[in-house]
């Protein structure tokens, strides 16, 4: 199957605390809609962008494929595998095959080990590494991601960011996944290492037959690291298709927005009008019919009342729009903005 | 004719601990305009926060140190007076607003208290009029205790001809930074804004202050993007109707872009090019301002990989003599490494500190 | 080039907590109370009052003597030497205040790290249980254990110990929940480590700092307590030498021969404010302000 991962329905809720006091009157939990009803494919050897703002439920969506959250509801396919429902134990196995890197690189390594140790960490979970083959897992993974030979003995804090950025992507791939769930992995770093890092990121994708969940708020980065894009809007996939069909002729007003809305490096074409007002509203009580309808320019009466579908609206394109064949027909994203 | 506002001249700051000595600022000078948006554009380490919170004077002292230099701002040298008077410039004179909007917002007052104690400064400085509740009859006279008891037990009772002309400028204000409920806003804390209306409170306090000078030390760089935009046309409506210059620190040339006449670029403590926003674009001088515009994902253009700056960001602790650019420089020359390239002035309005430059 | 360090210990950081360190005053003259306390105790331990120059329980005749060349703090008035006591109780004056210590940080890192990291039913559990001893005035609790037990050296330590952990419990605790939070925990659940892995090689690692400076600073206190439940009779029974113990049976002398009772009593006041100085230099050394300050 060419798919490596099957999302369907996934939801995952987190409950706000109740008080005793709340339970006793008998009062429903209160939940955070992190993520809800999301469903996409990731197939081999590609990269997906996730593109969202805050309250998008892009991270938690990352999370809980890695089953690092129980979801809620739904099921996670991987490798033709249903992993949504195993125990800790059986998950095990399955987790030398996907891995992790955090935006934060200062608090995704531990200060008090030593870069040998955080990168053979993940070996020692499994038993099938003596001493020397771990040895030479290391090491190739360090050369992979070009770090001197010794980095081996020194500790994080003698690093800069972009090299710390190094160690967390050597950590992941010494076991040779063939899944990495990069989660803003250049956020926190400054522009000219941002740059350092995707190339490096790129090139091991093809060296290591990788497929990666690129999440991110920058669409400017998603056109250069991903094949296709995935938006997420309040917990809520709205548009998934080819990056350049999804850049050029979004089928979302929310992506419109968000392409419109990053700054360009050209000082004549200023955003003018930005093009969303307000707020994300209310995780906990979202907004009835389409969670984007109190923001979204266009909407109409049925927006607010029903939720709209997520369909195909061209081959491999798909939009949560109910007017999404009328953004089809407009002109492409440079004269969409008027 | 435009005047200038502010005048960075020669400054140098240092930062010293028991073992070593680090220049965070060498010999920068920069000039504001009135009603001017100038961006200081640079990555980490490279001084543009040092800088803001110098001209401001909220360097965190010891450790920092001012070795030389001055900062000439409505007459006097910020550097040379004394703090009481310095407190007196901040809040109507030079303002700021920081990255983390929630960091400027006292957690234990309201969004109308806070916005109302705006109003209040401003009064004072500007009309000498007093301001609390044990005021006088007579609006004219100078008199009238502020009522310094009463304020520390945060009882503010001013009469209500005054408080509906005050509530009405602070909600007209968060009306103009695009908040949708201001009245609902005014009677909440800090804590229960997000991020983006946080920032935006701080601005219709700058709206209300109305500062000759906005210091706004990465004021987007922890909103998203389409808060980001909103928040930018803001700032850009502060200096049109108000006239505030605004000095706009960022790390994102292309905010820079959006919002600024005038870009100062900054590597290791130094400003290496200094000129219009277009020319920095369209006539990019310095090797560094060049490699950052191109390692911008923008950019790309199917080549495979994108362009990099090599190396790392400067460690300020080295005390390279020569170009603090040149090991990573892709152009670097012997002079280069032997000699530093000060800030000059290579063609009308554009300055630039790099040999390969220079009028030979 | 310096051969690096195979020990899990970051040399560098080391070294700026040492040179911290020296720079107070005030925490230099703590470590060396701390460590000639330490030392003593070792060496008398190893030598048992051999090396002392009189031994600490023969009766003389030269009874309640001031200090002299010969005494340099005096008899007593069983013409004891008082500085070969106040020396003999330095290795039980040591012992039990780290006994009790060391027992209190070992089921407080324990109890607190699992309550920390698993939460739920586990972490309200052992956190009620804590805060049952937390309820009790600490030094009555002491003295109920001790009065059922019957008074001894070693139910002293059986007494303190369950006063002393439960503040640990709570500290270990908190300090659990942030490391917790870090995303190298994360990363390492990613891996597939389970929770005792993350306990051991993470979160202990990471809070073992903390623990050390508020059990450094403990230490004096628990030196104070031992010796007050001396001095009431329900620690260390004479003819043992303990300081609390000497200074509350040779109380009567307070006027007529002060340094009999109050030697001892300045020697366990020293060694409380020895040990407090260097937990207080110790917890600004491990402060990351004060650490960048120092670089």
């Amino acid at each position: 199957m060419n798919e490596l991962l099957l999302v369907e329905d996934l939801t995952k809720y987190f409950p706000l605390e109740s008080t005793i006091l709340d339970r006793v009157l008998g009062r429903r939990t209160l939940n955070v809609h992190a993520v809800d009803a999301v469903t996409f494919a990731l197939h081999r050897n590609e990269t997906l962008g996730l593109v969202g703002e805050s309250g998008s439920g892009k991270t938690t969506l990352g999370r809980t494929i890695l089953m690092l959250e129980r979801p809620t509801s739904g099921k996670i396919i991987f490798d033709s595998q249903e992993i949504s429902g195993l125990k800790e134990s059986e998950l095990r196995k399955i987790r030398r095959e996907m891995q992790i890197v955090f935006q934060n690189p200062v608090s995704s390594l531990d200060p008090r080990m030593r870069v040998k140790d955080i990168v053979t960490e993940p070996l020692r979970a499994f038993r099938d590494f003596d001493g020397k083959s771990a040895d030479e897992a290391v090491n190739r993974v360090l050369e992979a991601v070009k770090l001197p030979e010794d980095s081996l003995t020194k500790f994080p804090h003698e690093f800069s960011g972009g090299q710390k950025q190094r160690i967390a992507i050597a950590r992941a791939l010494v076991l040779n996944p063939k899944f990495l769930v990069l989660d803003e992995p250049t956020s926190a770093l400054d522009s000219s290492i941002q740059a350092q890092i995707l190339n490096l990121l790129r090139a091991l994708q093809d060296d290591y037959k990788l497929s990666y969940l690129f999440i991110t708020h920058n669409i400017n980065i998603v056109k250069f690291t991903s094949d296709r894009i995935a938006v997420m809007y309040m917990g809520k996939l709205v548009e998934v298709g080819e990056t350049k069909d999804v850049l050029e002729h979004p089928l979302h007003p929310y992506t419109l927005a968000l392409i419109v809305s990053v700054p360009r490096l050209d000082p004549d074409k200023k955003i003018e009008r930005p093009p969303l007002h307000g707020e994300v509203s209310s995780m906990i009580n979202p907004p009835a019919g389409c969670r984007f309808n109190p923001r979204c320019p266009y909407a109409q009466e049925i927006c607010m009342t029903t939720e709209p579908e997520f369909r195909e609206v061209v081959t491999g394109h798909f939009s949560a729009c109910h007017f999404a064949e009328k953004l089809l027909q407009a002109s492409p994203t440079e004269r969409a903005v008027e | 004719m435009p005047e200038v506002l502010l005048d960075v001249q020669n400054l140098v700051v240092k930062y010293k601990s028991k073992m070593r000595e680090v220049r965070a600022l060498d010999r920068v000078s920069l000039a504001v305009d009135s009603k001017q948006i100038v961006a200081i554009v640079g990555e980490s380490g490279c001084g543009k926060s040092t800088l803001g919170l110098s001209i401001i004077g909220l360097l965190p002292m010891p450790p920092a140190l001012v070795e030389t230099g001055q900062i000439i701002f409505q007459g006097r040298d910020l550097l040379r007076v004394k703090e009481a008077e310095m407190a007196l410039f901040r809040g109507t004179g030079i303002s700021m607003v920081f990255q983390e909007p929630m960091s400027s917002l006292d957690p234990v007052f309201t969004v109308g208290a806070q916005l109302q104690e705006a109003i209040e400064v401003r009064e004072k400085r500007t009309t000498h009029k007093s301001y609390g509740p044990f005021k006088r009859e007579a609006p004219e006279d100078g008199h009238g205790v502020s009522g310094g008891a009463m304020r520390m037990f945060s009882f503010r009772v001013p009469r209500s001809r005054q408080r509906e002309a005050l509530s009405d400028e602070i909600v007209q204000a968060l009306e103009k930074v695009q908040i949708a409920d201001p009245k609902t806003v005014l009677g909440k804390y800090p804590h229960e804004l997000s991020g983006g209306m946080a920032q935006r409170v701080m601005i219709a306090r700058a709206l209300i202050e109305r500062p000759s000078l906005l210091i706004a030390d990465e004021p987007t760089s922890a909103l998203d993007v389409t808060t980001q935009a909103q928040v930018l046309q803001l700032m850009r409506s502060l200096r049109d109707e108000v006239g505030t210059s605004i000095i706009f620190v960022t790390h994102d040339l292309a905010v820079a872009a959006q919002v600024a006449e005038v870009v100062a670029v900054m590597y290791a403590g130094e400003i290496v090019e200094l000129a219009e926003t277009r020319e920095i674009f369209r006539k990019t001088k310095h090797p560094y301002s060049e490699g950052l515009i191109g390692s911008f994902p923008e950019k790309y253009k199917d080549q495979g990989r994108l362009e990099t700056i090599p190396g790392d960001v400067p460690d300020l602790r080295s005390q390279l003599v020569g170009c603090k650019f040149n090991p990573r420089c892709k152009y670097a020359f012997d002079r280069c490494i032997a000699e530093h390239p000060d800030l000059s002035e290579t063609e009308a309005g554009h300055k630039v500190a790099c040999f390969l430059r220079y009028p030979r | 080039m310096r051969m690096r360090s195979r020990l899990p210990i970051d040399t560098k950081e080391a070294r700026l907590t040492l040179r911290i360190l020296r720079s107070s005053t005030t925490t230099m003259i703590g470590l060396v109370i701390a460590v000639a306390f330490v030392a003593t105790a070792i060496v008398l331990w190893l030598t048992s009052d051999s090396i002392l120059p009189y031994n600490p329980s023969s009766i003389t005749a030269a009874i309640v003597q001031p200090p002299s060349i010969v005494h340099i703090f005096g008899t007593d008035e069983l013409g004891r030497d008082v500085f070969s006591r106040v020396m003999a109780a330095v290795p039980i004056d040591a012992e039990i205040p780290f006994c009790v210590v060391a027992i209190a940080v070992s089921m407080g890192l324990l109890t607190g790290t699992i309550a920390g990291y698993l939460g739920g039913l586990v972490e309200e559990v052992i956190m009620r249980v804590a805060d049952i001893f937390l309820a009790f005035p600490g030094l009555v609790l002491a003295l109920a254990i001790v009065a059922a037990l019957g008074p001894s050296t070693n139910n002293a330590i059986l007494a303190l110990s369950p006063v002393w952990w439960p503040g640990y419990t709570r500290l270990a605790r908190g300090e659990t929940l942030s490391v917790k939070s870090q995303q190298y925990v994360e990363a390492s659940r990613a891996a597939g480590h389970g929770a005792r892995y993350i306990i051991v090689h993470h979160i202990i690692p990471n809070i073992v700092p903390v623990i050390l400076v508020y059990a450094t600073l403990d230490l004096g206190v628990v030196i104070i307590i031992f010796s007050v439940l001396s001095f009431i009779g329900l620690g260390a029974q004479p003819p043992t030498s303990e300081w609390g113990l000497m200074t509350v049976q040779e109380e009567h002398f307070l006027s007529s021969a002060p340094w009999i009772p109050l030697i001892p009593a300045a020697a366990i006041l020293i060694v409380a404010v020895g040990f407090s100085l260097l937990g207080d230099g110790l917890r600004d050394a491990l402060d990351p302000k004060t650490r960048s300050l120092f670089e």
